[in-house]
């Protein structure tokens, strides 16, 4: 399968669920971990990542700051706000919704409409 | 919610964008660090996995890009550098941006200052409290020469106690009213009113009271209310002045109020006197007076007028004829109600004055706008190749066409401040020094309005100016620009198409200005070629006086003394002669009242309908004619026997005497008089018509008596006119030294009556034709920017022409062209561009100048001479436009040239 890139209302998601998943997170480290949680099959556009974190931010559904990572390096860390956590819950309940509703519409077949 | 806190977090990242841009670029930093670390440890070498990591990555400015549009206030931004930007280009063309700033700031100033003149005058409202219910009270009168008629006194009874949908009405009228008894004695423009006028106006006083009944009632005590500029001139503002007495032609008045500074009236009075009607006295007669109402709220003009024609019918009845009238002649008159707003009555005919000069205005800024953009044409197509540049490093076309605009815009801004100084500055001087006969003069400013014009003005020509270039080169396409650099030959003639089009107009619009100030010219010429009925105005010095009957009651007396003031004067040093009557010609233009009376012809029937056309009547002493300079046509002067003698005498105007007897010779020996009470005069001479109502009115019909007679009108006792002009002959004329010399001679017999309304009949000349001089100027002045403007675009087209075809010229003179035709190359293509712009010119023209016909004066508005002469100039002119740069080509060395590519 081929790579796809992502769509950023999807990204925007991804982001606050892979913070809630795995805590304060650097940009790298968010983009790597969508990347490997879908198999690789997704890669992540920086050109698109970074905005959409300001985004986020400006929303106030993550905060970040500065602090010191692995190797003693100074990264920008973001982490997950008490109002981004309620956002992703709304939120992924209503992918969920919506992937239901697809499914059973896929799933559908002639016979259950007559 | 989430929205507006966006909006908030980039307003205030957008304040301290130098650190969240540090922060971006070590964010990106870190961010291809770890991948370069990741790639190293899944064993690459150190380079490769630099390169992949930024790979990965992809155009970090693009990200940058992106990520800032999110961050900060893009739009905001981006302007704000493109309009620093748009600042440093115009900076480095300093030559170019100061002709564009002064062309649009001459442009945009013109414009907002007539604007300004236009909204004050005709379109802001009066300056009194709820001033549209404001109406002047006239009437129709079919048979009359103007059409309407005024209000009598018994009308102001009729009116103020029969009407329904006045709130407030009375009457007025201006006249002269002198002040003796302290310092200089002096005549001041007075307003008489009856009570109701200034409670319709509703402009309460600054001190004191109004005019109650009581004051308007005969043999109460007299009183006078003072404008406030009267009162800060002749009492400093002195704020005891109630209560004190004013001699007012010898009367003492008592002082009970003090207008605002605000209020204002027509012809700007200085004192406020009441108008004193008896009733017992009055009767259907005297036309003299100005009806001025409120409505009641609601009330619209036509039912007013429906409530003026049901008291019409009631006044008709109520009211006895005067002396020797009889009903019928008033009912002939065939009154109907005429009532019109105020405003319209103060502003009068300013108004196509006004529009004509602001139409041409507008034209100028459009001719100037045109070349702004022929400029900005040059100086884009010399930036196409960075352009195209650009486009290929992915700038968008918004993104050009944005930038373009703004600089545009930028310029025409700046252009409009620096244009709406100038309005301001030259409102300032026409207030301070503009013509007392420009109706609410003092009220002109500069208000919101006007600046929201102008600021709508300098947008509108920014974008004018600034669209066609954007059209022409924001999209370029780049392989045909790129490609393109360096070769100047094969220039498309789409490119030339705009540049074309735009001299064309402006060459048609400058023929439109051309053609208006050329009807004008043609028009003061006619003005200046009609024999005015007098000779060398600016010899004459006009003086006016008064003999109040405190002085001398015996009219015989006054006459002596007349006489006597008249035969001082003329001994003056330089005097060469000097003539007396009621009036001198032209003022009553300035100040608005003649003497039009019922005239009547011994061997003439009145036929109905006819009765009421009057004739104006000047009473003079002998010599009036002689120092005018109007000539006798038949018969004689009156002379003083005439005068002392009492004597049944009268003298006719040419055309009165050709209209009643076809033969002004035929005239004499006839008998006229002025009522059928009045003994029959016989007229002893004719004189030449005198256009005492300016030069484009038809001469009025005139019959002069003279000015001591034992009955006259309706009275019936002696006359004689007790106030009246002096005409002094003498080179002197309208020195300070000859006024000295005159009021002293005056005072020497007169003892200290004022000397008033002092100025030469050149003056008034010039004045009755104001409104043909001012629009003559501007019209010459756009005119001949006009024709500059459009000389210089010409110019620029051929000029840029043959700098784009250097080097097929200098190919073409190698081969061996003969100069002499490039030459004629050129010239014929200035000379197409202006060709097509004369004969869209003419049509526009031919479409437009109707406008202004009813300025015009013995000229049509499709004068073919004026055509003719103003499309023949443009011609020339464009061929020497052309021929100036068509001869830079000719003198092309083809060696330089060619290598020059």
């Amino acid at each position: 399968m081929k790579e796809t890139d992502v769509r950023q209302g999807t990204l925007a998601l991804m982001v606050l669920k892979t913070l809630d998943v795995l805590g304060p997170l650097h940009g790298y480290g968010i983009a790597r971990r969508i990347e490997q949680i879908s198999g690789d099959l997704l890669t992540v556009n920086q050109g698109t990542l970074y905005p959409v974190l300001l985004k986020l931010e400006q929303e106030g559904s993550i905060a970040s700051e500065w602090g010191a990572s692995e190797n003693n390096r100074k990264a920008r860390f973001y982490k997950l706000t008490r109002q981004g956590r309620k956002q992703l819950q709304a939120e992924a309940r209503s992918w969920e919704q919506t992937a239901a509703i697809i499914e059973r519409f896929f799933a559908a077949k002639v016979q259950d409409l007559k | 919610m989430k929205t507006l806190r966006r909006f908030f977090q980039r307003l205030t990242s957008w304040t301290r964008s130098a650190r969240d841009e540090e922060i971006l670029r070590a964010e990106i930093e870190d961010h291809i660090a770890r991948q370069t670390a990741d790639n190293l440890r899944a064993g690459t070498t150190a380079i490769e996995a630099r390169r992949q990591a930024l790979l990965k990555f992809g155009n970090v400015d693009a990200a940058k890009e992106i990520y800032r549009d999110q961050r900060g206030l893009p739009l905001t931004e981006t302007l704000l550098r493109d309009v620093r930007h748009a600042l440093r280009r115009l900076r480095r063309t300093p030559a170019f941006t100061a002709a564009v700033l002064l062309t649009l700031a001459l442009g945009i100033g013109a414009n907002t200052a007539i604007f300004g003149v236009i909204d004050s005058i005709l379109i802001r409202p009066l300056a009194y409290p709820h001033a549209d219910a404001l109406v002047g009270i006239w009437h129709t009168q079919p048979a009359s020469r103007t059409g309407i008629s005024n209000c009598t006194p018994s009308m102001y009874f009729t009116y103020r106690e029969q009407n329904r949908t006045f709130q407030q009405f009375g009457v007025w009228n201006i006249g002269g009213a002198s002040v003796t008894g302290s310092a200089e004695p002096e005549v001041l423009r007075a307003l008489f009113v009856t009570y109701g006028v200034l409670d319709a106006l509703d402009e309460q006083p600054l001190l004191g009271r109004w005019f109650s009944p009581a004051d308007d009632a005969p043999g109460s005590p007299e009183t006078v209310i003072l404008t406030h500029g009267y009162w800060q001139r002749r009492f400093g503002g002195d704020g005891s002045i109630l209560g004190r007495a004013l001699t007012i032609n010898a009367t003492p008045h008592k002082v009970i109020g003090v207008m605002p500074e605000e209020f204002r009236f027509q012809r700007d009075p200085e004192l406020i006197l009441p108008e004193r009607f008896e009733r017992g006295k009055v009767n259907l007669g005297t036309f003299a007076y100005q009806g001025l109402a409120r409505l009641k709220p609601g009330v619209t003009i036509t039912q007013a007028n429906a409530d003026l024609a049901r008291m019409l019918e009631i006044w008709l009845r109520a009211w006895p004829p005067p002396p020797g009238f009889d009903r019928a002649v008033f009912q002939e008159f065939r009154l109907g109600p005429r009532i019109q707003p105020l405003k319209q009555e103060i502003v009068g005919d300013v108004g196509t004055v006004l529009w004509v000069v602001m139409g041409t205005v507008g034209l100028v800024l459009l001719i100037a706008s045109a070349n702004v953009a022929n400029l900005f044409l040059v100086r884009t197509d010399a930036r196409r190749q960075e352009l195209a540049i650009r486009a290929a490093l992915g700038a968008g076309r918004r993104r050009i066409t944005v930038e373009m605009l703004v600089e545009c815009l930028t310029l025409g801004a700046l252009g409009g401040t620096l244009g709406v100084a100038l309005a301001y500055a030259a409102l300032r001087v026409l207030v301070a020094k503009g013509p007392d006969t420009l109706p609410r003069l003092h009220e002109i400013r500069i208000d919101p309005s006007v600046l929201a014009f102008a600021l709508g003005v300098s947008l509108l020509s920014g974008l004018f100016f600034g669209l066609i270039p954007v059209s022409k080169y924001a999209g370029a396409r780049l392989a045909a620009t790129l490609g393109g650099v360096g070769r100047t030959i094969g220039h498309s003639r789409e490119h030339h198409r705009a540049r074309n089009t735009l001299v064309a107009v402006q060459v048609a619009l400058a023929l439109v200005l051309l053609v208006g100030s050329g009807l004008m010219i043609r028009t003061f010429q006619n003005l200046r070629d009609v024999q005015p009925g007098f000779t060398h105005p600016e010899e004459i010095q006009i003086v006016h006086s008064s003999i109040p009957e405190a002085i001398a009651q015996d009219p015989a007396r006054v006459m002596r003394m007349w006489d006597e003031i008249r035969n001082q004067l003329a001994a003056l040093p330089g005097v060469t002669s000097v003539g007396f009557a009621s009036a001198a010609p032209l003022e009553a233009a300035v100040f608005g009242f003649r003497n039009i009376q019922s005239f009547y012809a011994e061997d003439q029937t009145v036929q109905s309908g006819q009765a009421s056309t009057g004739r104006e009547l000047r009473l003079i002493a002998p010599g009036f004619f002689r120092t005018m300079g109007t000539r006798l046509i038949a018969g004689r002067d009156f002379a003083w026997t005439d005068l002392y003698e009492q004597r049944h005498v009268a003298i006719v105007s040419e055309n009165l005497a050709r209209e009643w007897w076809h033969d002004p010779s035929a005239a004499l020996g006839k008998r006229v008089r002025e009522s059928s009470v009045a003994p029959w005069r016989e007229v002893v001479g004719v004189v030449q018509d005198v256009y005492d109502n300016g030069m484009q009115v038809k001469a009025p019909e005139f019959a002069y008596l003279p000015a001591l007679m034992d009955r006259y009108l309706v009275f019936d006792h002696e006359y004689v006119t007790r106030g009246g002009a002096f005409v002094i002959r003498s080179s002197r004329a309208g020195t300070e030294g000859l006024l000295k010399d005159v009021r002293q001679a005056i005072w020497s017999v007169n003892g200290r009556q004022p000397v008033s309304f002092v100025r030469t009949l050149e003056t008034l000349y010039d004045q009755s034709m104001a409104q043909t001089s001012f629009t003559l100027v501007v019209l010459v002045i756009a005119g001949g920017m006009a024709l500059l403007l459009g000389l210089v675009g010409v110019y620029g087209v051929i000029a840029y022409v043959v700098s784009q075809r250097t080097r097929e010229i200098g190919i073409r003179i190698a081969l061996g062209a003969r100069r002499a035709v490039l030459l004629r190359v050129f010239v014929r293509q200035g000379l197409l561009l202006a060709g097509a712009g004369v004969a869209l010119g003419l049509a526009a023209a031919a479409g437009l100048t109707h406008l202004m016909s009813s300025l015009l004066f013995g000229v049509s508005a499709l004068d073919p001479l004026t055509y003719a002469v103003v499309s023949a100039l443009l011609l020339v002119v464009s061929v020497l436009a052309s021929y100036l740069p068509a001869r830079r080509a000719t003198v092309i060395d083809p060696v330089r040239a060619m290598r020059g590519e």
